[in-house]
């Protein structure tokens, strides 16, 4: 299972008013995204909810950035078992 | 020939509900009125809790004797209006011939789309699973009755055809009261002459049904019969909202026109300045009374010309309410109505001797608004309220709260 974590986005708006993530904060570390690959409207399959989703990779890594009807960014984290 | 699709989401609340929290997936789930008060009813439900037998409708106690694993959830309205939303955008990318019938479905009138109806129905249904993570159903057909029928006959994540050949087939063995404004009464009088089915009411004849029902059975022998030709109206040119309304049972039985009164004045505000703030204005108010048995009726008047003042709105529910009442009978609900609603920026009538007043009670009321908005309601209030014996402020004036007001969105 896993659950929605909100992050701190640091992004560029530009003059068109298209909103371009540049790294996220989570947990205190910044990741920077390297680029984004795709945007588009869709549901967040593993944690729930729904939002503008931007496909982004980060290093070697692939992952989905969601920002919902509040404006808020998160990304889907699994539960971890302690 | 036109092309209409009548997409309903499946198990609205319920279905949204599971989308926002993967831990309710696959779980029998229900969205319900609060449960501690024993009295809420099942709004919607969950695959799994349909087939343990929960149906809307019916109280909590009774579903959860069905399905004791039940999850109980609040509705949540914002959440709601927030997914229709987001339905409503996906069909005005077809078409903008979109209209809404609640909040969970719609008609789409695609006839000038390059595409076929099939091909944009499963495009939608893709979609909605896509980008929301809910399921619809879509009857495609070549008028409104037919596509609603249509997506009732197959749940959940379907589409149906209904075509001028097969018709016959698929829509004809329906019971009669499947039909659009086919209620309980009507059915009986159709049982009554042995109309069961949609088939029997198409082959009775025009002739037959209008004798039994008058206009309404016109109308229900042409839906029947496949000759519908309503046009789906367009989201672009009609106000999404139909009538903007407020009621409230108060604490004590209603018995004299003072109390009646100061309860007209607080709802009379509240829709006004609900028109207000939506821009809209109504050209007929209608006054809703229930008495202590639980009997109800309502009485309605056009205004003069459309307005969205509470003066008038005061002034015309009061001659409603002198109309309709007698003061014999006490009364346990009173409500306000505003209809037939018009945008307040389109062009008004002038008279050709400018009388002010209006003008006045405009500025005056749109003061109000700014004085409660920054101040909250309780800042400034009626005079009327403060000769009242009984507790009708507090009470009346929290049973007004948002939570208790409702605007009728989609046609009927």
């Amino acid at each position: 299972m896993a659950h929605r974590t909100y992050v701190r986005v640091f992004a560029i708006f530009d003059e068109s008013g298209e909103v371009s993530p540049m790294s996220l904060q989570l947990r205190g570390r910044t990741y920077a995204i390297d680029r984004v690959l795709a945007k588009r409207y869709a549901f967040a399959t593993k944690a729930g909810g729904q939002g503008m989703r931007y496909t982004i990779r980060i290093g070697e890594q692939q992952t989905y950035l969601f920002q919902d009807e509040h404006q808020r960014w998160f990304v889907e984290e699994k539960e971890h078992v302690q | 020939m036109r092309t209409i699709l009548h997409s309903d989401c499946n198990s609205f609340y319920a279905s949204v509900e599971c989308a926002s929290d993967p831990n309710l997936r696959g779980k029998a789930v229900a969205v319900c009125g609060d449960p501690k008060e024993r009295h809420g009813i099942i709004l919607a439900k969950s695959d799994p809790a349909k087939k343990c037998g929960v149906r809307t409708g019916e109280t909590i106690g009774s579903a959860l004797e069905k399905c004791p694993n039940l999850i109980l959830l609040p509705p949540d309205g914002e959440k709601y209006v927030h997914y229709s939303r987001r339905m409503r955008a996906m069909y005005a990318e077809y078409t903008s011939q979109v209209e809404p019938f609640g909040l969970d479905e719609s008609w789409l009138d695609v006839s000038d789309h390059p595409r076929s109806g099939m091909q944009i129905a499963s495009e939608l249904r893709r979609r909605a699973r896509d980008e929301l993570g809910i399921t619809i159903s879509v009857g495609v057909s070549f008028n409104k009755v037919f596509a609603k029928l249509g997506s009732d006959l197959h749940k959940p994540d379907a589409t149906t055809l209904i075509t001028p050949q097969n018709y016959q087939k698929k829509i004809w063995p329906l019971p009669a009261e499947e039909l659009l404004f086919i209620g309980r009464s009507t059915a009986r009088r159709l049982h009554e002459y042995g109309l069961r089915t949609i088939g029997d009411i198409a082959r009775s004849g025009p002739d037959t049904l209008h004798t039994l029902l008058g206009k309404n059975g016109d109308l229900l022998y042409q839906y029947a019969s496949g000759r519908d030709d309503a046009p789906v109206l367009s989201l672009l040119r009609e106000s999404d909202v139909k009538s903007i309304s407020n009621s409230t049972t108060p604490a004590f039985d209603i018995t004299d026109e003072a109390d009646a009164r100061r309860i007209l004045y607080l709802l009379c505000d509240s829709v006004a300045e609900r028109m207000r703030e939506q821009e809209l204005r109504c050209r007929t108010v209608a006054v809703w009374l229930r008495d202590t048995n639980l009997v109800s009726w309502e009485r309605q008047m056009q205004l003069p010309a459309a307005s969205d003042l509470a003066a008038e709105l005061v002034h015309a529910s009061l001659t409603l309410l002198r109309q309709g009442w007698d003061m014999r009978r006490p009364l346990r609900s009173l409500g306000v109505r505003g209809c037939d609603l018009v945008s307040s920026r389109a062009d008004t009538q002038l008279t050709v001797l400018p009388d002010r007043r209006p003008l006045r009670q405009a500025a005056l009321e749109t003061a109000i608004d700014g004085i409660h908005a920054r101040f909250g309601r309780a800042s400034l209030r009626r005079c009327v309220m403060l000769s009242s014996s009984k507790a009708v402020h507090a009470d009346t004036c929290q049973g007004l709260s948002a939570a208790n007001m409702s605007a009728i969105h989609g046609h009927v």
